[in-house]
Parts: C-alpha cells; structure tokens; sequence
C-alpha cells in the first residue's frame, strides 16, 4: 500500500463554483455601476495523487521519496486527491491532517475527486474543492508522457450547463501524409492534426478541433459529434466545405478572395460559420 | 531484382497504353528483361499498340485460370527479343481476377524478368485495384487538366493504403509523375494546368513531361510506341523519362513553345 503521485492531468471541471481565472477577470473602473468582478471558466493541468493508503506515516514516506525526484516541478504545485482506490478504508482517511501534510511538502491541495457523499462533506469541511469527471486512467508513472492523458473539458462557461459533447478526449490524431481525393480521415474522441495538404474531394473530419499545416482543399467538419467549440486551423484556405458541429458552408465560386489562400481560423459564432485569418 | 512498375492514372484516355508500351520498349532496349502486362480486360488494347495483336493466342486469363502456361501467353516483340507482352482477355470480364492468381503470375515472372510493366485499366475497380496491388513503384500518368489530376490523386490515396505494400506495411511504392499530353501554348492561355500547379497538387515527383504530338497517334496506330520514334519530341520526351527513372538526371525538355512560335507571335503572323 503506498499513495501515487500521478502526473495524471486532470482538469478541473468549469465550474463557476470552484475556479476563478484571476488573471483574466477585468474591473472597469471607468464606471461606477459596473460589477466588481466578472465570472469566467478556464482550464487547468493538475497533478493528482491518486491515494492507495489511509496511513499518514506511509504517506509522507512515499511523498518525500517521489517529491525528491521532481522537487521543482511541484514546488507549490496544486494537487488533486484522488480517492478512487481507497476502498471501506476510505471513510477513515483524515483529510485535515492530509492537507496539512500536503502543505507541509509545499504543495497546495485543491480538491478532491472520485469521492462518495461522505468524503464530499469531508472536504468540504476541510476547505477542498469537490472535483467532477475523470479517474477511470490506469496508474502511470510519473514519467509518461502528460499529452498522452490529456483528458479535454469544454473551454467555455457555456457548455457546462449541458453535458459536454466529448467528455474525454483521445491523443489528437496525427496525420502526415497528403489526404488525397476520396480518401477520408476520422478522428473519433479527438483533435486531428493533418501535417501536409488535404487536397480536392478529400474529407478531414473530428469530434475536436482540425490543425491542418497546409492548403486545405477539400472538405474539413470539425466538432461533428455537436462541440460547438471546436474550431479548423488550416495555413492555406481553399476549402470546398467546412463544418463545426454540423453547421457548414460551401464554396462554390471558392473561398472569397480576402481569405482565399491565408492562414485562417474558422469558428462558430452562433449558428455562423466564422472565418478570420490569423495574423 | 526485379521490380515491378504500375502505370496508372485513374482518368481513362490520359496516354497509360501509349507510356506502358513506350517505358516497356525503352527499357527493353536499353538491355534490361521486360515483360508488359496488359490488365484491361475485356477492352485490350496494349497488344495493338505494341504490334502484335494478330500474333495473341492465349492471355492473362487464361494463364490465371491454368489454362495455357506462362511460356505460351507471353508473346515476345518482334523488335526486341528481350520484351515480351502478356495481353488481356477479349472475352472474359474483370471478375476473372483474383490476387492469388495474378499475384502467381507476377511472381513467376519475377523469376525470369527484370522489369514487369503493369498496363492498368482506367477507373478503380478491379482490374485496376489488381494492376497497382503488387507494384514496387508507380508512373502516374496525368494530363494537364483539372479532372485528370484529381483521379490521379484518388489513385495515389489507394496506392498508399490498398496496394500489397501498404497492407503489409512495407516500404510504400515509389511513385512517379508523369505528365501527358502538354502544350505548353494551352498553359501559356491559361487553358491546361501549369506543371508547377500539378505537381504542388499532387506532391510527388516528376518523371517526364510528354508534349502532344501527331506523332504518338501515328505510331499507336503504327502499332510501333512512339519512344521507337527517334525524330519527334514525345519520342524523346520518353527516351529521357526512362533515363530518369533508370537514376540519370536530364533537364526537362519541351516545355516551352518553339522559338518560331514566338517569332511569330512577335511580327503578328
């Protein structure tokens, strides 16, 4: 029985309730009545320690041991307390001492997932966050790659209210090769990076965002399984059709000439398919 | 080690007889073992172009079908004792294909040939798919026009994902341009695709450039290829595509207009 650190990515939950993004929240001063503070939802990378033990002694052994090794990269670190693996011992962990001893390591506990109504209240009590989503990952160690964990959360505020269209996210599928006419690429849970030109009566298509890094030609449908955020990057607009989350627009007579052949993001305003080239 | 090349396109009419017969011969007379497979059937048209379409006793099929033996099908050039002509079937359809049996055939002929010229059939379908399944390279054949461009590309997909080679994750197929057909007073109107255009669509690279010519017609109709054709432009045209495929670096010639075209554009006559 030992507690893990897990350079596990876990991303908070958008939650008006437990982030504020300080540094982007803006007060206007020029006006009297305005609000004093403006909401926002955004996106962290958190380590999260997934515990396997309840036993303080053991856990400040194993965490000393593994913080030697990574000293810097969590010093002061906010941390998430996975309580998945605790099993009947669960109810018995002392989450106070817990933090303390956190603290103690310079590390700033957070939150905790996975937890039962129980260890919510707990948390609660002890000033943590209780965190939605996620933990179902195999234990890795510390030096797998994060990119491949990378689990992906709705980036606006707005698509916490329903439930998010691709909740966990595969690694961004990555394609180098010319996707050429009549060939079909499907990035199914994921973003999909395409490194060379998807040429004329070619299709690219991702439940996530689309990267292509040349011309795009054929046709790109981004967000298909409804994530009205997902966007297509392409470094040469000369599509056919583009698509975000079933919202489309062709172009018969070619893409208009101030966007023909520029670097351009394209994105969903509303229900309008938005295209702005990227400076 | 033998190799076999596939010339392809995709497009029907875009010249993949007129370079098959040409490569095939070129290569045969610079001293390397040729065989030519015509996989058109139902359509053939190879044999025609090569010459020998009244000396066709048995075909791919049959061979296939164990019906004649390798030795009996392959008819060999009047011309050049080292290339020999497998032609297609007449009266059977494409059905009669099956990758045992074509692959059988090519590796037999891998015994004995240093190059098999694999002559598809346009579009995808099977005699197509069969054509392009066991090659180690590719000629693209493509005219400089829009429509013809895109089928090559279609065809270049399917070479990197259903050939034998991309199934058994090999080394992928070496793939060559080769562009058909240009006149260079066309692209100078705006009228064919400019080679550049092509080749940035198409992202591969490029063999030879044939120009049109009177000449090919004359020599399909001859029943002699045209690379035989010491005096005209596409007949060295494709003289230096083999040179090139064989590792010599030539410039590209022909493709500009003719100085006497420009002469003449200059007094307005």
């Amino acid at each position: 029985m030992q507690s893990d650190v897990n350079e596990t990515e876990a991303t908070l939950p958008v939650d008006e309730n437990l982030n504020f993004d300080f540094s982007s929240t803006s007060v206007s001063r020029s006006e009297l009545d305005s609000p004093a503070l403006e909401i926002k939802g955004s996106m962290f990378t958190l380590p999260v320690l997934r515990l396997q033990s309840t036993d303080m002694e053991l856990i400040a052994k194993d965490l000393s041991q593994r913080l030697a090794q990574h000293l810097r990269f969590f010093e002061h670190a906010p941390v998430v307390i996975e309580l998945d693996h605790l099993d009947e011992q669960a109810n018995r962990l002392d989450l106070p001492a817990l933090c303390a001893l956190l603290r103690q390591a310079h590390l700033v506990p957070v939150g905790v997932r996975q937890a039962n109504p129980e260890q919510a209240k707990a948390a609660i009590a002890a000033g943590l966050a209780v965190l939605k989503g996620g933990g179902n990952a195999a234990p890795r160690s510390v030096s797998t790659s994060p990119a491949n964990q990378a689990e992906v959360a709705p980036a606006s505020t707005k698509q916490t209210e329903t439930a998010s269209p691709r909740p966990e996210a595969l690694p961004a599928k990555v394609v180098s090769q010319q996707v050429r006419s009549g060939q079909q690429i499907y990035a199914r849970g994921s973003d999909l990076i395409v490194l060379a030109a998807v040429n004329a009566g070619a299709e690219v298509i991702a439940d996530g965002n689309i990267h292509i890094y040349a011309p795009l030609r054929g046709r790109a449908l981004a967000g298909v399984q409804g994530d009205t955020s997902a966007s297509i990057f392409t470094q040469s607009m000369e599509a056919e059709l583009v698509a975000i989350a079933g919202n489309y627009q062709v172009f018969e007579e070619g893409p208009a000439k101030d966007i023909y052949s520029r670097a351009v993001r394209i994105f969903l305003d509303d229900t309008h398919i938005n295209i702005s080239p990227l400076s | 080690m033998s190799k076999v090349v596939v010339v392809t396109s995709g497009k029907g009419g875009v010249g993949k007889t007129t370079t098959s017969a040409s490569f095939a011969t070129g290569l045969a007379m610079r001293g390397h073992k040729t065989a030519v497979i015509d996989f058109d059937v139902g359509l053939r048209n190879l044999d025609l172009i090569m010459g020998c379409e009244r000396r066709v006793v048995y075909d791919f099929v049959n061979v296939i079908n164990g019906e004649a033996s390798l030795k009996q099908a392959l008819i060999r050039d009047k011309a050049h004792d080292n290339l020999f002509i497998l032609p297609a079937s007449q009266t059977r359809d494409k059905d009669a294909f099956t990758t045992e049996g074509v692959g059988k055939v090519i590796d037999e002929l891998r015994e004995s040939f240093d190059y098999i010229i694999c002559d598809s059939p346009a579009g995808i379908e099977k005699g197509a798919m069969m054509a392009l399944y066991f090659a180690d390279e590719a000629l693209i054949v493509t005219n400089p026009e829009v429509s013809s461009v895109r089928d090559s590309d279609r065809i270049l997909g399917i070479l990197g994902a259903k050939s034998k080679r991309a199934e058994e994750g090999l080394e992928p197929i070496k793939e060559h341009l080769v562009i058909t057909r240009y006149s260079a007073s066309r692209v100078a109107t705006g009228e064919m695709l400019a080679i550049e255009d092509i080749q940035e669509l198409l992202g591969i690279d490029l063999l030879g450039v044939i120009p049109e010519s009177g000449a090919v017609l004359q020599a399909s109709n001859a029943g002699v290829p045209v690379v035989r054709d010491e005096v005209s432009n596409s007949g060295q045209a494709y003289q230096d595509l083999i040179s090139r495929f064989l590792g010599e670096e030539l410039p590209m010639r022909f493709l500009d207009t003719e100085k006497k075209g420009f002469l003449k554009r200059l007094f307005g006559t």
